[in-house]
C-alpha cells in the first residue's frame, strides 16, 4: 500500500506570498469554540480562543482542570473537530477534512505524547515506535532504521527488544516521545508528559524535549505543572475556556531558556543566584 | 499499509488472548464439524435405502394385493360409509394373466408367500420365507442359481411337491452338503429339492436368503389355499418402461375390480418408485440433520459477535492510541475483521478435519459417506461467519472517536 497523496496541501507557503517575515504557523487557532452536548446540557469547554504556533517554538499551554486544556489538545491533535471558528495545521483547514483525512494529518503532522504513555501492551519497544510508520506505509526495513534512529535519540538504544510492562515510566514516556519524533511531525504535542513521572524522570524526559526543541521540533506542551511550563519559551494561561495571559521568554529561534541557561553555565562557570 | 501488515497485527491481538481465542475457534469448529458429519451420516443413510433397493431389480414391478381404502378393517366403524366404495376383491391368477396382455411386459408371475418351518429330519430351520410362484419369478427378481435347476411351468401346472432352497436356508438345513435331490418337509408334507439360490445378501433388516420358492398351485394347494395373491410380480421389457407399464397395470386391474384410483385394492411398486420415495425420504433427512448443524454454527457465529465486542471494548484504549498516531477507519476494520475471520476460518479449517475424520467411524449403524461440496461449503460459510458477525464489532471500533477512546479506563 502506497501511502495516499494528501490532497490538502496547501502549497510551499512562500511559493506566491514573498513575505518572507512572516512565516506560516504551524497551528493557528482562530475564534475557536467548543461545545459539549446541546440545548440545557451543553457546556462550553472552549469560547472564542485564538492562538498561533509558529515553526520552531515551544509553547507551554497552563491552566487548572477545567479550563479547557484538554479540550484545547484535542483541538490541536486533530482528534476533535471545533464547534465553531477554525483551526489549521500546516495551513490546513480541519474541519474540511473527514475522519480518514483527520488519521492521515495525525500521521503526518503530529506527534502525541501522553501522560499515561500510552504505548501498545506485548509490542516491543521498536515495534511501538514503528507503528506510525506502518499506518504511513513505510516499508519494514526502512521502519527498522528510522525507528532504530529515534529510539537511539531518545538514550534507548539498548531497550529496543523490551516491552512496556518491562521498561519504567521514564523509559515508556522516551519511547513515546521517539514514537512522536518518529515520523518527522511539524508538531510534537504532549498532554501532561511528567504527569506520571517522579521529578528525577520529569527532568530527564524534559532535557529530551528541550533538546528536540533545539533541534528545530515545534513543540506544544499542555500541563499544570509551573516547572514544566518553565522550559518552554512561551506561556499561555487557559482560564475558562479562554486566553488569559500570553508570556513569552525567548523567541522561537533561539534556544529554550533552562537549556540555554545550562549550556551557559557549561561554558561561563555558575552563574550567580 | 499492506495486507501483511495488518494480518500480523490481528495475529498479535488473537495471540493475547489465547484462550479466548481457542473457545471461539471451538464454537466454531463444532458447528462446521456438525455440518460435515451430520450431512454424510444423512448421505450415508440414504445411499444404503438406495442400493438395498436397486439390488430389487431395475424393471420389476410389484403388484401388491391392498385390503383397500374402506376395506375390512375400516368396516366395524365405518360401515355406512363404505357403502359408498366398491368392495375390495381377490388379486387373482386371472388379474395376472389379463396383465401379460399389457404391452411391454416381459412376464408375470404371481405370488402367494407365506413363513413356514422347513425340516429335513435332523435339521430345522424356522422363520423360512416361502414363496409359491412361477418360474418367470426367478429372472424378475434378479435370482440366480448356485446349483440344480429353477421347477418348471409343467411342474406348476401338475403341482408338484418340489422347491428350490435359498442358500441361507440350504446351509442351515444341509450344512455344506449339495441338498439337490433331497428331500425337507414343509408343515409335514416333503418337498423335493431341486435348485439352490445363489446368495443376495441382506436388504434392510430381513435375510433375502433365509427363503425357499415352490410352485405357486403347489403352496396353494398344501398351505395358503386357493385365496387372494399376495402380489404378482410384472417384469417390464426394459427399465425405461417401467412407468408405462405401471400406468398399464393400474387401468387393468381398476377396469377389472370396478374401482378407481380412491378405492383401489392394490398398490403398484416398482424399484425406482421406491427408489424415489426413499431418496426423497433421506432427502428429508439429510436436510433436518444439516440444519440443526447449521444451527450450531450460527451459534458459533453469535460467538464471534460476543467475543469480538468484548475484544473491542477491552482494547478501546488501544484502538484510541492506534487512531491518534495515523491508523485510518479502514486500517482498524481491516485488523478486526481480520481477527474474527482467522477465528472463523481456523474454526472452519479444523472443523472440516474433524468432520472428515468423524466420517470415518460408523454413527448408529450408518456408515457416512462425506458429501464433497458440503466441505467447501460449510468452510466458505464459516469464513462468511467471521466477515459477517466480526464485521459489527470491527465497524464499532472503526468509528469510535479517538478522543473518546483514549479517556477510556
Amino acid at each position: 500500500m502506497t501511502p495516499p497523496e494528501p490532497r490538502y496541501t496547501a502549497g510551499p507557503p512562500d511559493a506566491e506570498a514573498p513575505s518572507v517575515e512572516e512565516p506560516q504557523p504551524v497551528i493557528r487557532l482562530v475564534s475557536v469554540i467548543k461545545t459539549y452536548g446541546t440545548g440545557e446540557a451543553s457546556v462550553q469547554a472552549l469560547r472564542g480562543v485564538s492562538l498561533d504556533v509558529v515553526e520552531r517554538d515551544y509553547v507551554a499551554i497552563m491552566g487548572a482542570s477545567g479550563s479547557g486544556k484538554s479540550t484545547m489538545m484535542n483541538i490541536i491533535g486533530c482528534l476533535d473537530v471545533p464547534s465553531q471558528g477554525q483551526f489549521l495545521i500546516d495551513g490546513i483547514d480541519t474541519s474540511s477534512l473527514d475522519e480518514q483525512q483527520l488519521a492521515v494529518v495525525r500521521n503526518r503532522k503530529i506527534g502525541f505524547v501522553f501522560q499515561a504513555f500510552n504505548l501498545i501492551p506485548r509490542m516491543s519497544a521498536l515495534a511501538n515506535v514503528e507503528l506510525p510508520l506502518s499506518y504511513a506505509g513505510l516499508r519494514s526495513a526502512e521502519r527498522r532504521l528510522r525507528a532504530e534512529a529515534a529510539l537511539r535519540l531518545v538514550g534507548l538504544a539498548g531497550r529496543m527488544a523490551a516491552q512496556p510492562q518491562q521498561l519504567s515510566g521514564g523509559q515508556q514516556q522516551r519511547v513515546a516521545i521517539a514514537r512522536a519524533l518518529v515520523t518527522a511531525p511539524s508538531l510534537i504535542l504532549a498532554d501532561e508528559p511528567t504527569g506520571n513521572l517522579d521529578s528525577k524522570a520529569s527532568g530527564d524526559l524534559m532535557d529530551v524535549v528541550d533538546r528536540l526543541n533545539a533541534a528545530g521540533r515545534t513543540i506544544v506542551l499542555i500541563t499544570h505543572e509551573p516547572d514544566v511550563a518553565a522550559h518552554a519559551k512561551r506561556t499561555i494561561q487557559l482560564q475558562d475556556g479562554q486566553i488569559v495571559a500570553d508570556r513569552r521568554v525567548a523567541g522561537p529561534e533561539s534556544l529554550p531558556p533552562l537549556l540555554a541557561r545550562q549550556m551557559a553555565q557549561q561554558v561561563d562557570g555558575p552563574v550567580r543566584p | 499499509m499492506s495486507p501483511g501488515q495488518v494480518f500480523r497485527f490481528a495475529l498479535a491481538g488473537l495471540a493475547a488472548n489465547k484462550l479466548r481465542s481457542a473457545l471461539t475457534t471451538l464454537g466454531i469448529l463444532i458447528g462446521v464439524g456438525s455440518v460435515v458429519l451430520l450431512v454424510a451420516v444423512g448421505n450415508g443413510s440414504s445411499q444404503s435405502v438406495q442400493n438395498a433397493i436397486s439390488s430389487l431389480g431395475a424393471s420389476a414391478i410389484t403388484v401388491l394385493h391392498t385390503e383397500g381404502s374402506a376395506g375390512p378393517a375400516a368396516a366395524p366403524t365405518s360401515a355406512a360409509g363404505s357403502t359408498a366404495f366398491a368392495e375390495p376383491q381377490n388379486l387373482t391368477v386371472q388379474d395376472a394373466q389379463a396383465l401379460a396382455s399389457a404391452s411391454g411386459v416381459a412376464s408375470v408371475s404371481p405370488v402367494v408367500s407365506t413363513s413356514e418351518t422347513l425340516d429335513n429330519g435332523a435339521d430345522s430351520d424356522t422363520g423360512v420365507s416361502l414363496t409359491g410362484t412361477y418360474p418367470s419369478y426367478f429372472p424378475a427378481e434378479d435370482d440366480t442359481l448356485s446349483a440344480g435347476a429353477y421347477f418348471t411351468q409343467q411342474e406348476v401346472n401338475t403341482a408338484r411337491d418340489v422347491v428350490v432352497l435359498g442358500s441361507e436356508a440350504a446351509t442351515d438345513l444341509f450344512g455344506t452338503a449339495s441338498p439337490v435331490g433331497k428331500s425337507v418337509l414343509v408343515d409335514g408334507i416333503p418337498f423335493t429339492v431341486v435348485g439352490v439360490l445363489a446368495s443376495k445378501g441382506t436388504s434392510g433388516l430381513t435375510s433375502a436368503d433365509n427363503t425357499a420358492v415352490a410352485p405357486l398351485t403347489t403352496v396353494q394347494d398344501a398351505l395358503t389355499g386357493f385365496g387372494s395373491l399376495d402380489d404378482v410380480v410384472v417384469l417390464a421389457k426394459s427399465a425405461t418402461q417401467v412407468d408405462t407399464v405401471e400406468g398399464e397395470i393400474t387401468s387393468i386391474l381398476d377396469l377389472r375390480h370396478h374401482e378407481t384410483a380412491a378405492d383401489a385394492d392394490f398398490d403398484v411398486l416398482s424399484a425406482s418408485s421406491l427408489l424415489s420415495t426413499a431418496s426423497s425420504t433421506a432427502h428429508t433427512f439429510t436436510v433436518l440433520l444439516g440444519a440443526v448443524a447449521a444451527i450450531s454454527l450460527l451459534v458459533g457465529g453469535i460467538g464471534i459477535t460476543n467475543i469480538m465486542l468484548v475484544t473491542v471494548t477491552e482494547r478501546t484504549r488501544e484502538i484510541g492510541i492506534r487512531k491518534a498516531i495515523g491508523a485510518t477507519p479502514g486500517v482498524i476494520l481491516a485488523q478486526f475483521l481480520t481477527e474474527a475471520t482467522l477465528l472463523s476460518m481456523i474454526g472452519g479449517a479444523l472443523g472440516v478435519l474433524a468432520g472428515v475424520i468423524g466420517t470415518r467411524f460408523t454413527i448408529v449403524g450408518v456408515k457416512p459417506v462425506t458429501v464433497p461440496l458440503s466441505i467447501p461449503l460449510a468452510f466458505g460459510v464459516s469464513a462468511i461467519i467471521g466477515l459477517f458477525f466480526g464485521g459489527f464489532p470491527a465497524n464499532r471500533a472503526a468509528h469510535m472517536r479517538p478522543a473518546d477512546a483514549l479517556r477510556y479506563e
